[in-house]
């Protein structure tokens, strides 16, 4: 967006200020809130590249895996010692924030996990996640927009759309259902009504510009700072560049900070989703310090910007880290882990049933790895994703077999990850 | 005319149009009659500065174990940590030796320190390519570069290494072939060390090799399963994982020589037999006989002519050059001239740009963020003379930063990751933001006539005749569909 910052600071008020037909978030009606007080959200983040279930959340307690994972297995001794979450597994080091929701009943972890893809390509991987297909080949759209799509007509949280971060959609969030898109960036905002002349270009010869480009500048109103009775197209002094990609630890913490105001507004959307890159670790991946160890830093500073962003929604919020697939259970030769199947997914928010590693824990002796070689899946990642769905929006099991992850009804839903 | 200027090119400079207008098929083809068009000639004195990615290598190198050797005596000497970091590190001087056309402030301004020589390589090379693509006639043979590199990607987030030498790595392996043989530039490229060091390739131990019993190391498939995956064969075309582990074992061996020059000139890539896999190996059904780094080279051959890498150059090109789901019947067309042809490139463009689907399938893909600035540039003059910052902060505020994909895959060829909500409202400041900087903006109706001509749309005029200064009909005719779109 145009104004930020290290720090954004988005306010309605300063969406209401600008009036004007350009802006359609300033004309939606303020929601009444449900009796109950709750106001569910979900947000996903999706770690692109195999994230290494076995060093984020390692399984200490198994008596193969130290052997397997080499050097850059987690421990409990020595001055990097990984944070302990049940008397078996063990959290990485870097990742403190996690360690603590988990000891509040605020985090769970659900190991051995995978998608029904079991070939070993980053982009068909990718795919199949996001697009929620039992298969690759299909990327117009993701799960959690045909999830929205799903809704009752009518209802809020499908009215209030969805928040894409990043400067491109991910898959995860493509179709027809509306998508804000929101990145931290920093270009002076054109002057006079520019904007407002190129979307009626668009609005008589590119319809389709016109959506997005409508989309994109609501998103930017509603991230802007405070600025009453100020003028809302000058940037705010000290408007920084963005602090490296959505690939770097300070980006992962800039990007929820940015999406967490945007979400935590009364009509802010109420489900998003980020895709951090960077976890394809073939070469020194690193356990408790290193390279990975950093990522897992910015997804843990991710986690805490949410927590801080959210306020009094961080009750009714469900966060959850997927990545495509798993890696090798033995490291490989540079100290690192080529692609493979099981992995972890990492659940966090106040609205999450925590303290607890939901496994059904394969093993890791020869025989038990999957082809011999990867972390053989138990769970379905799918089932993880139905029962968040199902829990915070009431989608019922035969739509969220049919319509958001087609052609899986054997994949039941996971249920009472929902406080 | 937008296809040969939109679709095929970088876009129409003032003046461009009047020369394509009587036979815009010709006028695109002339580029391929070029020789060595593609070529950034080092004997142009604003590149002759330029280091070939051996040199700039090298000077990573050294750059990094001074960096190294600063950091041990910073840690050595906490009790007067001013001095260290009052010095002028070594590392600076080689960057002030090896690129001269960026020379560095002068040393009685010590406030600012110098960039480090993996960046001052970094923005020498994208200046080059900048300039490359704002003096190319259509530009479509830099289009086929940049498809290309898009192609056999890497990425300077990988390390120091990669970022000296991603730009070396465009011009030595992917624009010297462009319009030679797909084997040829597959080859160069998967021996290229930016490619080595990308992929992990110089980490990869044959575990029955010399080096893999001495040392507790051994195979990274990194390299293996991308060629088959990304470069050559494509997904799903039949390989199997026993494929992608025998030919990482193939690989082995394929390696850059390192500092202390053990293996041959630092920086240069070489073979290392101590690393390599000894024996046979079977890849898809055939067994390659052992051969030092001759196994992996056959391996390569063979791979470049297989009917699954003709048919995934072909859906890939023709994705790029006419639609995110191109016609089956123009596929089909390329993939057979890619074998007739044995991989011949050139022939390849010439059939692009001969196929009538080329010409009638509506311009419903959006420009990438480097086309888009290019023709932003073509269209309203060059940028900051010897300053890529502003185009690669706009680069990297649309999602492309130069030379780092998020993935070996590449940036994304489909129409709406490009024509995302933030995306288009980056163009919109982007667009602002060029328009303003344009000294002498003459007449925006002029403007358009000159880049998008009678293909206007009567909205498009009216919207650009009635701007309320010439700086807004400038940026409204940037923002325009008859300039995002191809």
């Amino acid at each position: 967006m145009s104004l930020l910052c290290e720090t954004p600071h988005p306010s309605r008020r300063a969406v209401l200020m600008t009036g004007g037909a350009l802006f359609a978030w300033a004309y939606l009606p303020r929601f009444a809130r449900a009796a109950d007080n709750r106001d569910p959200r979900l947000i996903v983040i999706v770690l692109r590249g195999a994230l290494d279930g076995l060093s984020a959340v390692g399984p200490i307690g198994d008596p193969d895996y130290a052997g397997l994972h080499g050097d850059i297995a987690l421990s409990l001794a020595g001055p990097h010692a990984a944070l302990p979450l049940d008397g078996f597994f063990a959290v990485n080091p870097a990742m403190p924030v996690f360690a603590r929701l988990f000891k509040d009943k605020q985090a769970a972890v659900v190991h051995a996990a995978a998608t029904g893809y079991r070939e070993r390509s980053h982009f068909d991987g990718q795919d199949v996640l996001e697009s929620g297909f039992a298969g690759p080949g299909h990327v117009a759209t993701g799960w959690l927009n045909r999830a929205l799509e799903s809704l009752p007509a009518g209802d809020r949280v499908a009215t209030l759309g969805g928040l894409a971060v990043g400067p491109s959609t991910p898959l995860v969030i493509r179709g027809a259902a509306p998508v804000l898109g929101w990145a931290p960036q920093s270009l002076p905002p054109p002057a006079g009504d520019l904007a407002e002349r190129v979307l009626d270009l668009y609005q008589h010869r590119d319809p389709v510009l016109a959506v997005a480009l409508q989309k994109g500048l609501d998103a930017d109103r509603m991230a802007l700072d405070d600025q009453i009775g100020g003028n809302t197209t000058k940037p705010k002094s000290g408007a920084m560049k963005p602090k490296g990609g959505l690939g770097s630890a300070a980006g992962m913490r800039q990007a929820a900070q940015g999406a967490a105001k945007l979400i935590a507004a009364d009509d802010g959307p109420r489900v998003a989703a980020l895709a951090f890159d960077g976890w394809d670790t073939h070469v020194n991946e690193g356990g408790a310090t290193g390279r990975l160890a950093t990522l897992l830093g910015g997804l843990d500073g991710a986690f805490e910007e949410f927590e801080k962003g959210l306020g009094e929604r961080w009750k009714d919020t469900a966060i959850v880290a997927i990545t495509e697939f798993g890696r090798t259970a033995q490291i490989n030769g540079s100290v690192g882990t080529d692609h493979g199947t099981g992995t972890v997914v990492l659940l966090a928010g106040g609205a999450i049933k925590g303290g607890r590693v939901i496994a059904d824990w394969p093993g890791l002796k020869p025989a038990q790895l999957y082809e011999q070689r990867d972390l053989a899946p138990t769970s379905d990642v799918r089932a993880v994703l139905k029962g968040l769905l199902a829990d915070q929006f009431g989608l019922s099991a035969a739509v969220l077999a049919d319509k958001v992850f087609p052609e899986s009804a054997a994949v039941k839903p996971m249920r009472d990850l929902v406080a | 005319m937008l296809v040969a200027f939109n679709r095929f090119g970088l876009g129409a400079r003032p003046g461009d149009r009047d020369r394509a207008a009587h036979d815009p098929r010709g006028y695109l083809k002339a580029e391929l009659r070029q020789p060595d068009i593609a070529l950034i000639s080092l004997d142009d004195p604003t590149y002759a500065s330029l280091p070939g990615s051996t040199p700039a290598i090298q000077a990573s190198m050294a750059a990094n174990f001074q960096r190294k050797l600063d950091r041990e005596r910073m840690a050595a000497a906490t009790a007067q940590p001013a001095m260290a970091s009052a010095q002028a590190t070594p590392a600076q001087a080689t960057s002030a030796q090896i690129a001269p056309a960026h020379p560095l402030p002068p040393p009685t301004a010590p406030a600012k320190p110098a960039p480090p020589i993996e960046a001052t390589l970094f923005r020498a090379e994208a200046q080059a390519r900048l300039d490359k693509a704002f003096r190319a006639e259509a530009g479509f043979v830099e289009r086929l570069v940049y498809f290309w590199s898009n192609h056999f990607c890497v990425s300077v987030a990988k390390d120091n290494i990669v970022r000296a030498s991603a730009g070396a790595f465009e011009r030595e392996a992917i624009r010297p072939f462009v319009l030679g043989r797909f084997a040829d530039m597959l080859m160069t490229v998967e021996r290229h060390p930016a490619m080595l060091f990308y992929l992990d390739n110089q980490q990869s131990i044959g575990p029955d090799s010399r080096a893999g019993k001495n040392r507790r190391r051994g195979l990274n498939e990194n390299l293996a399963r991308e060629i088959m995956e990304l470069h050559t064969l494509g997904v799903g075309s039949g390989y199997t994982q026993a494929d992608v582990t025998s030919f990482a074992r193939i690989l082995t061996g394929w390696t850059m020589a390192g500092r202390e020059g053990r293996l041959g000139e630092p920086g240069s890539s070489v073979f290392n037999a101590n690393a390599h896999e000894p024996g046979d190996a079977v890849l898809l059904g055939k067994t390659y006989p052992a051969a030092g780094m001759g196994q992996a080279e056959a391996a390569l051959n063979d791979i470049a002519s297989h009917p699954a890498t003709a048919q995934h150059i072909a859906t890939e090109l023709a994705r790029h050059f006419i639609a995110d789901d191109p016609p089956p019947a123009a596929v089909a067309r390329l993939a057979k001239v890619f074998a007739k042809s044995d991989g011949n490139l050139r022939a390849l463009a010439a059939t692009l740009i001969d196929m009538p689907e080329a010409w009638s399938t509506p311009l419903a893909k959006m420009r990438s963020p480097f086309d888009y600035i290019a023709a932003i540039r073509r269209a309203a003059g060059p940028g900051p003379a010897n300053d890529p910052g502003q185009s690669l902060n706009w680069l990297n505020a649309l999602g492309e930063p130069l030379w780092q994909p998020p993935g070996p895959n590449g940036f994304s060829d489909h129409a709406d990751s490009w024509a995302s909500a933030e995306g288009m409202k980056i163009r919109l400041d982007i667009a602002w933001q060029a328009a303003r900087q344009v000294k002498d903006v003459g007449n925006p109706n002029d403007m358009l006539d000159a880049v998008i001509g009678p293909s206007a749309s009567p909205e498009t005029r009216q919207a650009v005749a009635r701007a309320e200064s010439k700086q807004q009909g400038l940026a409204l005719l940037l923002m325009a569909p008859e300039f995002q779109r191809r």
